[in-house]
């Protein structure tokens, strides 16, 4: 067996100047608390600016920021407080804003008939969840009765 | 006997570090001979593209990383490489065309390490260590050269749709959208989204859907429809659905959708008579003329 | 904060119409001070119509929606319309996506138009409150 001492610790030369080719993505993923009213109005500004960092059109900010007042909305008012997580992610070259909102309260005891519009178990129109599916492109739910609900959303930005 | 890997690796290096602007050369070269070329790039471009990959190979090696990981883990280079393949699949190269010329690095490449290697067996060990290293880079090459071919066609469909639903004004606050084909998600939200924004420039006041295009109304299109209706309503403008055909007005009767909501006319004509009426009535000051 | 009452926006009275209009932004205890104000003083002044200009609010979701459903039930009840005018096309869409269209809610395209619903006219102005008939 050869040994090269010192290979493995010879830091990587910088690369030259004209062959940095890498990219600026803002990928970066930020969290933010769910614990106060006020947190619900600061969830829709980051919402918005992330949506726009991702290079959404203003329909489609106006979608993902309604999804995420709503989530947050549930995870607040029947989850007792959490937080939300926004990601930007990248798939096909298409650029995609992903939202995750977690609490930990009770758990959604019947998922089928929370989908429902008019299902209801506190103010509002029933429409949170069913509605924030259909302004998203996808939707998962993962909820444990006593233990708490996550739910990620994801939008697709439309190349234009 | 073959050498270790980091053996094998130091002669790769060496070859990288020393005679990049050579191998970067012969790429180009081969490229050209093999006619792999992708379309549309110029010598220069390539050139370029070639120097800016031979860099990104070097400091990827330059982590410890086993090779056949070295394509997945570093990111300059992951991103040399995606940024290669998306060139050549919106250049319109064939599949067989890009992979070859990922394949082709691999002899530009070997032809250098040839002076590193001291005999076959460290010559074998550095060629093994290139087919790791580049077997991965072809195949994400593939997979991205298949990704950018779908992200072009989902473009080129939303384009598609972007012509395909114009609105027209057709009246002093009268605007129409000829609907022809069916009426999907995507294309409510297209068609929405250009309408109510020509509703707002143009400050209309009654906005006529006309379906005579649109071969089939089923439950999906009705919702649609329905949806569209109310987001005008939501302005604060009306909304007609003309051009609906016998054999239409049929299914949606046998279907028991209801469009009782909706404002409807058999023709467009007719919805613009209406349109017009409508427009009176709000007039303040003119004679209402009763419609419906 | 120590606003008053209300949510914060001005509500002025133009004849027997209350005017208002909301910014870019409605938190929910707004929505609701908002609500309870206009209705509150829908039936003290006697009023016959509300006009709410929306031109500026950048989101509506179930909440505000379900307050301007409310309201407009409520001040019906007293016997005042309440029109809502110059809804944004981002905001329009993502309601009925939502599943929301605000049913009973009318709405004009800017105040304008939402003063003509209401009996207001052009030229009319000038003559405070008098003239037109009440259009039910």
């Amino acid at each position: 067996m050869l040994h090269h001492g010192d290979h493995g610790t010879t830091p990587p030369a910088p690369a030259p100047p004209t062959a940095v080719t890498e990219p600026q993505r803002k990928d970066t993923a930020t969290t933010h608390p769910l614990r106060t009213e006020e947190d619900l109005l600061t969830v829709r500004h980051a919402v918005r600016a992330a949506a726009l960092n991702a290079g959404f059109g203003l329909v489609d900010q106006t979608r993902i920021v309604t999804a995420a007042s709503e989530l947050a909305r549930n995870a607040y008012v029947h989850g007792g407080g959490g937080s939300i997580r926004l990601e930007i992610i990248q798939h096909s070259g298409r650029l995609g804003l992903r939202l995750s909102v977690s609490d930990q309260g009770p758990g959604i005891a019947d998922l089928d008939a929370a989908f429902i519009d008019g299902y209801t178990t506190g103010a509002g129109l029933g429409h949170g969840l069913g509605g924030a599916r259909r302004l998203m492109d996808e939707f998962h739910v993962r909820t444990t009765p006593g233990s708490g609900t996550t739910i990620t959303a994801v939008r697709w930005a439309s190349d234009t | 006997m073959v050498l270790s890997e980091p053996e094998a690796r130091l002669h790769v290096l060496a070859a990288l570090r020393e005679q990049p602007e050579k191998i970067a050369d012969r790429w180009v070269q081969l490229q050209f001979e093999q006619a792999v070329l992708g379309g549309g790039l110029t010598e220069a471009e390539l050139r370029e593209e070639a120097d800016v990959l031979v860099g990104a190979l070097r400091s990827g090696l330059e982590n410890e990383q086993s090779a056949h990981r070295v394509v997945a883990t570093q990111r300059v280079l992951h991103q040399a490489i995606v940024d290669f393949s998306l060139r050549r699949a919106r250049g319109g190269s064939t599949p067989t065309v890009t992979s070859l010329a990922v394949l082709s690095l691999k002899e530009a490449l070997l032809e250098a390490v040839q002076q590193y290697a001291r005999d076959s067996a460290a010559l074998y060990s550095a060629a093994l260590l290139v087919n790791r290293l580049l077997d991965a880079a072809g195949a994400l090459s593939f997979e991205t050269y298949v990704e950018g071919r779908e992200e072009i066609i989902q473009r080129q469909s939303r384009q598609l749709l972007e012509v395909s639903t114009p609105v027209v004004r057709l009246w002093d606050k009268v605007l129409a959208v000829p609907l022809i084909g069916t009426l999907d998600t995507a294309r409510t939200q297209v068609v929405m989204e250009n309408l109510l924004h020509a509703i707002q420039r143009h400050e209309a006041q009654v906005a006529i859907i006309d379906i005579t295009g649109v071969p089939t109304v089923d439950t999906a299109v009705a919702h649609h429809l329905m949806q569209t209706v109310n987001a005008v309503r939501l302005m604060g403008a009306d909304c007609l659905i003309s051009g609906i055909r016998p054999p239409i007005a049929q299914t949606i009767a046998q279907l028991g959708i209801d469009l009782s909501p909706i404002l409807t006319r058999a023709t467009l004509a007719d919805a613009l008579a209406a349109a017009m009426a409508l427009i009176d009535r709000e007039a303040p000051g003119s004679g209402s003329a009763a419609i419906r | 904060m120590s606003a008053p009452a209300g949510a914060g926006v001005p509500i002025l009275r133009l004849g027997d119409v209350l005017v208002t209009g909301l910014l870019s932004e409605l938190d929910d205890k707004a929505a609701v001070a908002l609500t309870e104000e206009l209705t509150q003083r829908v039936a003290s002044e006697r009023v016959r119509g509300v006009l709410i200009d929306i031109s500026r609010l950048e989101l509506i979701d179930s909440f505000v929606a379900r307050a301007l459903m409310e309201l407009t039930t409520s001040a019906r009840l007293l016997g005042a319309r309440v029109v809502v005018c110059g809804m944004r096309p981002a905001v329009a869409i993502t309601l009925v996506e939502l599943g929301l269209a605000l049913t009973g809610v009318e709405t004009a395209l800017n105040a304008e138009r939402g003063m003509t619903a209401l009996g207001w006219s052009r030229g009319h102005l000038p003559q405070e409150g008098a003239g037109d008939a009440p259009p039910r």
